[in-house]
């Protein structure tokens, strides 16, 4: 090793690890809607090429900490690094699904006007929409399984379906990181198996997939890392290192319903 | 009718009705499915207000300082309706409601305390406008279009309603598809970059000036029915935007040049002597075709709740 890239490192030491590359990396993030704290204080470190699943009880504040990643809602304090710069710089290497319920499906579009949506960076504001344009949508849209639904009103699809819709839109907008809300809260079991499929594809290719996930049962399955939050951090880590019976209890405490105890004890083995 | 009779004495206030139509159509299709139509009646309340602080300023009652005053209490009205919604965390309607209401009072109020012996406010040209009254007496048939001395003499609300349609026709297709997405999915649009807190401000800034322009000619009535019933008709007849704002400018012209007509002419066809206000036949036509829509658009179903897969 030479002693320049010795030095290198010896700089790099100081900070913590992983922050400088870090897709996404939080520090003492607090967000308030009102009098009480949605989520304080919280550090989050999301390592490249995996995926990690944001856990949490209702009102944990998971929908919340990615939306002030995003900077859809202004955080009170605290800093987030995209890729080790602000968010502002990196955008086009940033995709978001939004919770499906967030959205007015009546709204008068297509399911192809949906996904061009993630062309948005490209397009510009008066960027002309070509052929090209419109093949890459259909190409996110065939990934997702949806392509013979291009022309359809999006009021007009199931719920699984608007789901793949947006995951498609994600698509189109060709990131490195994907931050998803809840991408399986209502959905069937061929629209959850394609978008676990989707996102194993998206990690195969090196890029990071961020998602706010309900069902215990599945979080070994389809995550490799976990991020236990009940307003504040509770842990962090690998799915064997943090997803245990301890942190689950200390994350929900007396609120794991019954049935999510079961979920558990088979998700735990 | 021969040029000479149509010219100077409808072709002006069928255009103003166009022009006032869509210049408040357009922005209200955004409107209509940001839950913000009622916008237009919150407008033609908060201008009282302006109109009497403009009168109190200048002592005078004439119409650019009064249209100043009008617009300046629309986008102080705006800035409010929106700061409250975002602050309050509260649904457009009940914001609308308190700042239009409280405001409307307020004009009341100041229209009470002044010397207002002077002052003639006419709650009829208020709400119907005089857009029977908008001839233009210097014209002799269609040569006169090319005219310079008789254009010169054209009523000012004319071209002052063209500028306004123009420039809302402007920001509607510059900014079509930041508005399209702010509209469809907020909080997905910000995550691009896009200023969606600025941009449905300027929204509502346009609409409000289009409002202030149309009810100087056209009066309220017409402002109101304009922001929301044509983009309503025109949602029952199409599931994209891009056609649903298609459909509501053709069914903004067709309210005012139908609405006009039938205003002139529908009484005499009926025998009866008089012609009935072309404000207020205008807003109905509008009216009519939303209800027509409502029944045998091909759109109609709300699909808006997920069905069952």
């Amino acid at each position: 090793m030479t002693l320049e890239l010795a030095a290198a490192k010896g700089q790099r030491m100081t900070q913590p690890a992983q922050s400088a590359h870090s897709p996404l990396s939080i520090r003492g993030l607090t967000v308030s809607y009102g009098q009480k704290p949605a989520v304080f204080s919280v550090d989050m470190t999301v390592p490249p090429g995996a995926m990690t699943a944001i856990i949490g009880p209702n009102g944990a504040g998971k929908s919340t900490l990615l939306k002030a990643a995003l900077g859809i809602v202004k955080p009170l304090s605290g800093r987030v690094e995209v890729f080790g710069t602000p968010l502002a710089a990196q955008r086009s290497r940033v995709a978001y699904v939004p919770q499906r319920a967030s959205i007015d499906w009546d709204f008068p579009a297509r399911v192809i006007d949906v996904v061009l949506m993630g062309l948005y960076r490209q397009l510009g504001l008066l960027g002309r929409l070509r052929a090209s344009h419109k093949a890459q949508a259909m190409d996110c849209l065939e990934r997702v399984g949806m392509a013979d639904f291009s022309e359809r009103q999006i009021g007009q699809l199931s719920g699984g379906q608007q789901q793949r819709v947006f995951l498609a839109r994600a698509l189109a907008q060709d990131a490195d990181l994907y931050l998803l809300d809840e991408p399986f809260a209502g959905v069937d079991a061929a629209t959850e198996k394609a978008i676990i499929a989707v996102l194993k594809s998206l990690r195969e290719d090196g890029k990071t997939v961020v998602a706010v996930h309900h069902d215990l049962a599945t979080v070994r399955d389809y995550f490799d890392h976990v991020f236990l939050i009940n307003t504040t951090r509770i842990a962090e880590g690998p799915v064997d290192e943090a997803f245990t019976a301890e942190t689950l209890q200390a994350a929900y405490g007396g609120r794991l319903a019954t049935a999510q105890v079961d979920q558990l004890a088979r998700a735990l083995g | 009718m021969s040029g000479a009779e149509f010219v100077p004495i409808s072709l002006p206030p069928l255009l103003i009705g166009i022009f006032a139509a869509v210049a408040c159509a357009l922005p209200g299709n955004f409107l209509l499915l940001r839950r913000q139509a009622l916008i237009g009646d919150a407008i033609s309340h908060v201008v009282l207000p302006g109109i009497v602080v403009a009168f109190l300023v200048t002592g005078v009652i004439s119409t650019w300082p009064m249209m100043v005053g009008a617009a300046a209490a629309a986008i102080v009205a705006v800035v409010l309706i929106e700061a409250i919604r975002r602050l309050g965390r509260i649904e457009p309607g009940a914001a609308m409601g308190v700042v239009f209401t409280s405001m409307f009072a307020a004009g009341v109020l100041l229209l009470e305390q002044s010397d207002t012996s002077s002052v003639h406010l006419d709650v009829e040209h208020a709400l119907y406008g005089n857009l029977e009254s908008l001839i233009w007496l210097d014209a002799t048939g269609w040569a006169s279009l090319w005219d310079l001395d008789a254009l010169a003499h054209l009523p000012p609300e004319l071209p002052r309603m063209a500028i306004t349609l123009v420039v809302v026709a402007l920001f509607t297709t510059l900014f079509w598809r930041p508005l399209k997405l702010s509209t469809f999915d907020e909080g997905f649009a910000r995550t691009l970059g896009l200023r969606t807190d600025l941009l449905g401000l300027a929204l509502v800034i346009v609409a409000a000036v289009a409002a202030v322009a149309a009810f100087d000619a056209v009066g309220s009535i017409i402002v109101i029915a304009m922001f929301i019933c044509p983009p309503a008709a025109a949602r029952m007849m199409t599931n994209r935007l891009e056609h649903q704002v298609g459909w509501s400018v053709l069914f903004a012209v067709l309210s005012a040049v139908g609405g006009y007509v039938l205003a002139g002419y529908g009484p005499l066809w009926l025998g009866a002597q008089d012609a009935v206000s072309a404000a207020g036949m205008i807003a109905t036509i509008s009216g009519l075709i939303l209800a027509l829509t409502a029944l045998f658009g091909p759109c109609r179903a709300r699909s808006g709740a997920p069905q069952d897969a």
